[in-house]
């Protein structure tokens, strides 16, 4: 018989990276007024919907839990996770968690992740590669330092049996195949699989389920842990960086390879 | 003086640029010292030498490849505790930033990514957002971490060489209990061109293209350039995932930026657009990526490209 899956996703909210995106504030945050749920996450919420369906889904017991850590906005990346197919969603919202840094984001979601796991520890912890605002991909690899879970990142494919997951991961120089035992967290690349969009069923489905807010309380994280001032590091200063001008554009007649040779050349990059 | 721990995992035959360069970065904050994986040959050994380092670390385990990152922060962990370092410096490839996300999370230290620049206090720059702004930030804790990028400064060797003798740390018999291992790996074909993200010269193609990446081929090898690629041609498989530029792929910073064929849409812009020159070739002149380029063709790529490499192969004889 399959097992049955309990699996959790990072999910979140993020500036929407087809525009402009700014920092804000004394702390130079990021600006999240125009943010929708990480295109990176999608793969991993695909993933988990992949291998919980192929074990009889939802119908058999297995669990999806899509969270997120965020303002008030980020709800909003749980809600489109359970219209696509998350059966649970979780936010976990704070005023005290503004401006924390990895360290402290990864203390947060390690006590959500053992507070969600306290009935039935889940067998995996899912994520993108990385945030698409702030890129550091620090956040996997520390919580399963906290959590004292093995850790594979940037699977671009990924099969569970028998409570172990096998995972291939492409390399610059080589391809790598991993095998780690669960539980274990996991970061998809863009290269697992083609997420799917919500449909019209899934958005009706969606108003059905749960979405528990957590609040650090409820975790058991005192406000000192996390924030700027449970940070390990600090933003000191932020400047915008002068927009790129055109230079010259000219229109092929011909020439244009000798002509861009030549500007090469003035540059002294030949 | 503050101790300033480099890692450095296989540092093969000889040392790589980017290495030399964590190692001149080092020396401007303290008294250098490296912490290495794998092998160290001859040449690697003396590079380390001229570049002043003044203590050297190797693990006491010959397996930690075979695992993924977990024992290696381990090594590490243990490495700083024995030299007293107080800032540690990896390389900021992925696997570098793991190890420094593990390692921090160890020792209670600060982490900053992609990093270009360190002040003698620690004050770190780096830029964010892909590139439309640049901070300056600092650890708040004892130790920090710091994951560099590379081409951020020039190589210097030390004024005086070193001697240093390697000493054997003990990597904890825990360290490889919660860790994920590599079961199969397969090498794949070396292209001969420089890596990607250190590459002084890039060249990249996108749709324009249309599958014929022969044109760039020839321009990256007569400039020494690496080949990149927009997410539309390595989604279209017209080349591999891993010289994708981009949001979701690999951010560069060359000295030239050379883009073909490739509209310039903003997920696009975000992994080039703090290189220091930009060229751009394309049919469509209302492209955006015209709006960022030093220098512009409104042209067919299959006619320009040629012409510039046949150029550029008569003006180096």
């Amino acid at each position: 018989m399959e097992e049955i899956l309990k699996i959790i996703v990072l999910v979140k909210h993020v500036p929407d990276t087809q525009f402009d995106r700014h920092l804000t504030g004394e702390a130079n945050t990021v600006d999240r007024s125009e943010s929708i749920l990480s295109e990176l996450d999608e793969y991993a919420l695909e993933a988990a919907l992949q291998l919980t369906e192929a074990r009889g889904g939802e119908a058999a017991g297995n669990k999806v839990i899509a969270l997120s850590m965020g303002p008030a906005g980020a709800v909003n990346a749980v809600k489109k996770s359970l219209q696509i197919g998350a059966t649970e969603g979780v936010h976990l919202s704070d005023e005290a968690l503004a401006g924390s840094d990895a360290a402290a984001t990864s203390l947060a979601l390690a006590a959500a992740i053992r507070h969600l796991g306290a009935d039935a520890p889940a067998d995996l912890i899912l994520t993108g590669m990385a945030s698409t605002d702030g890129e550091t991909s620090l956040v996997p690899a520390q919580l399963a330092e906290r959590l004292g879970l093995p850790q594979v990142t940037f699977a671009a494919s990924l099969d569970l049996d028998a409570g172990k997951l096998t995972a291939r991961r492409d390399g610059d120089t080589h391809a790598d195949t991993i095998e780690a035992e669960l539980p274990a967290v996991v970061s998809v690349t863009d290269q697992i699989n083609d997420p799917r969009y919500p449909n019209f069923k899934g958005i009706m489905a969606a108003k059905k389920k749960t979405i528990t807010t957590l609040s650090l309380a409820d975790i058991g994280v005192d406000a000192a842990q996390v924030g700027k001032a449970g940070s390990w590091t600090a933003v000191e200063t932020a400047e915008a960086r002068p927009p790129r001008t055109a230079g010259t554009i000219i229109t092929d007649e011909g020439d244009a390879g000798i002509q861009l040779v030549e500007f090469l050349a003035a540059q002294k990059l030949l | 003086m503050a101790k300033v721990l480099v890692f450095i995992d296989n540092p093969g035959q000889a040392l790589k640029k980017s290495s030399l360069e964590l190692l001149t970065i080092a020396r401007s904050l303290g008294e250098p010292a490296v912490a290495f994986n794998g092998e160290l040959h001859d040449d690697a050994a003396a590079a380390l030498a001229a570049y002043g380092v003044q203590a050297l670390y190797r693990p006491s385990a010959a397996d930690l490849d075979d695992y993924l990152v977990g024992p290696k922060a381990s090594y590490l962990a243990a490495a700083v505790q024995t030299s007293g370092a107080t800032v540690v410096l990896t390389e900021n490839s992925a696997e570098g930033k793991e190890i420094a996300a593990r390692l921090s999370i160890k020792l209670g230290a600060g982490v900053i990514t992609d990093v270009v620049a360190v002040d003698p206090d620690g004050t770190a720059h780096k830029s964010v957002l892909a590139g439309s702004y640049t901070t300056t930030a600092k650890a708040t804790t004892p130790v920090s971490v710091l994951t560099v990028k590379p081409n951020s400064i020039t190589p210097e060797p030390a004024v005086t060489g070193t001697a240093p003798e390697a000493v054997t740390i003990e990597v904890p018999e825990t360290a490889t209990a919660a860790s994920a291992r590599v079961t199969a790996r397969s090498e794949k074909p070396a292209s001969g061109r420089p890596d990607l993200t250190e590459a002084r010269i890039v060249v990249a193609g996108g749709r324009g293209v249309d599958g014929n990446f022969g044109p760039l081929e020839e321009l990256a090898d007569a400039l020494g350039a690496a080949i990149g690629a927009s997410r539309a041609a390595t989604d279209a498989g017209w080349i591999g995932h891993d010289a994708q530029i981009g949001q979701t792929g690999k951010t560069v910073s060359p000295q030239l930026y050379i883009s073909a064929g490739i509209s310039g849409a903003i997920q696009q812009k975000a992994g080039m657009q703090t290189a220091k020159v930009i060229v751009a070739v394309n049919k469509d002149a209302e492209s955006p990526v015209f709006e960022i380029a030093d220098f512009g063709v409104v042209g067919d790529l299959f006619q320009v490209l040629p012409q510039a490499t046949a150029e550029i192969k008569k003006r180096k004889g």
